[in-house]
């Protein structure tokens, strides 16, 4: 595609889990990632959404480089980072900015906000020392913070105001694409709201490409252009947000989004829920064949033997082999 | 007689920076059987509620500074602490947010399952084990012989949370606290967790308190929700009545900013600025700072809980004056 910001082919994260104190043994691997192939077109938001344990985040980690990918590539803007020298990767980095969860361990707390958002500035020599001022009054102002407020540290900031700052040190270098792991879960209802709408501004005013990380469904299909369900290391439905959330068709995003509950009480009385048994499984050792089908409703022998590969599928992907048949 | 009557309850925290007031005349009932939400954004007061009913406010710094809380006749608050423990654990049981720090690591499940037969009921250690173990199998876990003498940290996020409530429930209580029980848990695994309360309401037919700041996992579990703004109550209705017509700007102001109850990609209603400084005295309406529709008169007058329609209660000046 001529007009994807960010390309993964076939990425996968693998950790080994090692045993013993003074001899290590490896006893096995943890597939925090295995085999997510995606793209990120130009201003578009994607939404990665999945339980704790889905490797969303690991995923986001991969992308930026701040865990070594196992096997796959990553194309940013036609460059593939995984063969870049660290010279060209810290280069790549100025287009590729991450806002990460908790804005209370995210900033620096014996920075000012001058601090944090100065340093990205001179450490990529973005302008000359003089205009460095005039640029970070410019990021606050964009993230709608009031530049008087430059002098202050993290801890006099709430968790929305702090939210606003890790954002705004994300958009110093003017990047083209921003991942954002659950920036709005460790806040109220109310930030939220302020939070989302700062960030779908900025993606439509800056023509920003967004990966938006989250587990929260309605978040998710609030901001999203696109929606790519994670379950155990690898996607098992990706497409429209629209069409994944009010039209699943993978078992598991079905009972996902039979899950959330909706503040509607008529709708939420008459609903079935889907409620799956068990918890997810763990990724050290994950089933064989179609990592869901030990709490899938629709499993049958097949399933524990073949991993079903991304299909299209009534106008998605989908990874489920009995497409159709239920 | 309600089960539960809470009347003016004010519980504030003494420390060096200040007096908290973090409960600040909160007052509701609750009848047997009866299913009441609390909601509210943190430091609302909604926690400290349920901490001051059931005794577990640390003091100092906690105090509470009034207000009574009658349980079946008797005032929680103002009772000897001999009526308190005969009460607590047995008749009134709580389940907490986090189930990884609310079980005693160092204890087997077993001796932690039993402990409130053992210290509530005249029995022998073996019949209580006998009904732990039927305890666990209700909450929904698989071979809970081999389990029941496992540790917290063998269990998962979601079995933990199961665990607290056999807990609370071994005593079959007539009240039971649960302080967002599914928070710390994931969809799937909370969809579980609410089915299973909903399904253990059933069948002991206990009232209970579900504190939250979910709007979405009030509106399919309560009767009734009240919600909670800088340590008071400002609306209080049937889950209908609030989530169809809700009165009060904050309540309207909380549904308007859930992504869920606004068409895709449209712009988010955002109350503007942030909950008030609860170390600081509010004069008037807690809200008014925030609220669009504030007057002279908000600012300057507190107000009270008044009726705006059959069960439904609200705190708004300007909504009782007919203004809004």
């Amino acid at each position: 595609m001529s007009d994807s910001i960010l390309e993964l082919r076939d990425v996968r994260t693998h950790f080994p889990v090692t045993a013993g104190f003074l001899r290590k043994r490896r006893v096995g691997t943890v597939k925090a990632v295995d085999g997510v192939t995606l793209t990120l077109g130009r201003g578009e938001v994607l939404g990665l959404v999945g339980e704790s344990g889905c490797g969303k985040s690991t995923l986001a980690r991969t992308i930026l480089h701040l865990i070594p990918a196992t096997a796959g590539t990553v194309v940013l803007n036609g460059r593939n980072l995984s063969q870049c020298s660290a010279r060209e990767l810290k280069a790549s980095r100025r287009d590729l900015q991450m806002v990460f969860q908790d804005p209370y361990a995210s900033l620096n707390p014996r920075l000012t906000v001058f601090g944090a958002l100065a340093e990205p500035l001179l450490v990529h020599k973005v302008c000359p020392a003089s205009e460095v001022g005039a640029r970070v009054a410019e990021l606050m102002r964009i993230v709608g913070l009031a530049p008087r407020f430059v002098r202050k540290y993290p801890h006099e900031f709430s968790g929305g105001q702090r939210q606003r700052i890790a954002i705004a040190r994300a958009l110093a270098l003017e990047p083209k694409v921003i991942i954002a792991d659950e920036p709005v879960s460790a806040l109220d209802v109310s930030i939220q709201a302020q939070i989302l709408n700062l960030l779908s501004q900025l993606c439509r005013t800056m023509n920003l490409s967004l990966m938006f990380i989250a587990h929260d469904l309605s978040v998710v299909k609030h901001i999203s252009d696109r929606i790519a369900v994670m379950y155990l290391g690898r996607i098992v439905e990706l497409g429209g947000a629209l069409d994944v959330i009010d039209r699943p068709q993978h078992p598991y995003t079905r009972a996902l989004v039979s899950a959330i509950p909706t503040p509607d009480p008529d709708v939420e009385r008459r609903r079935q829920r889907i409620v799956l048994p068990g918890d997810p499984p763990s990724p050290l050792n994950p089933p064989a064949g179609c990592s869901f089908h030990t709490r899938c409703p629709h499993a049958r022998d097949r399933c524990r033997s073949e991993i079903p590969p991304l299909v299209p599928h009534a106008g998605r992907e989908v990874a489920c082999i009995r497409l159709g048949e239920f | 007689m309600p089960l539960l009557d809470v009347k003016d309850l004010r519980t504030s925290f003494h420390t060096r920076d200040g007096i908290f007031r973090a409960v600040d005349g909160v007052s509701f009932s609750l009848e047997r059987g009866e299913t009441l939400g609390i909601v509210g954004e943190s430091g609302s007061g909604k926690s400290v509620t349920c901490y001051s009913i059931m005794g577990l406010i640390p003091q100092p710094p906690g105090r509470i500074e009034g207000g009574t809380a009658t349980f079946d006749g008797v005032d929680l608050l103002h009772c000897t602490p001999r009526q308190v423990r005969s009460i607590r654990g047995k008749r009134v049981s709580m389940i907490f947010q986090d189930p990884m720090t609310s079980l005693n690591p160092y204890l087997r499940v077993s001796e932690q399952l039993i402990e409130p037969l053992l210290i509530h009921e005249k029995i022998s250690r073996r019949s209580a084990l006998g009904r732990g173990l039927e305890m666990l199998e209700s909450v929904g876990i698989h071979d809970a012989g081999k389990r029941i003498h496992d540790y917290p940290h063998e269990f998962s996020g979601g079995m933990r949370q199961r665990v607290m409530i056999a807990m609370a429930l071994i005593t079959r209580p007539e009240l039971l606290i649960a302080d967002e029980p599914t928070t710390a848990l994931d969809v799937t695994v909370q969809a579980q967790i609410l089915e299973l309360i909903k399904a253990m309401q059933g069948e002991l037919g206990m009232a209970v308190i579900f504190v939250t700041h979910d709007l979405g996992v009030v509106s399919g579990l309560c009767d009734r929700v009240q919600v909670m703004y800088a340590g008071r109550v400002v609306e209080t209705a049937d889950t209908r009545s609030l989530f169809r017509a809700p009165r009060h700007p904050y309540t309207i102001g909380l549904q308007r900013s859930i992504p869920s109850m606004q068409p895709k990609g449209a712009e988010l209603y955002t109350i503007p600025g942030l909950p008030p400084d609860p170390s600081l005295a509010i004069s008037g309406c807690a809200f008014a700072p925030r609220c669009e529709f504030a007057a002279e008169s908000c600012r300057a007058t507190e107000p009270e809980l008044a009726e705006v329609g059959p069960g439904h209660s609200q705190a708004c000046l300007r909504v009782q004056a007919g203004e809004i």
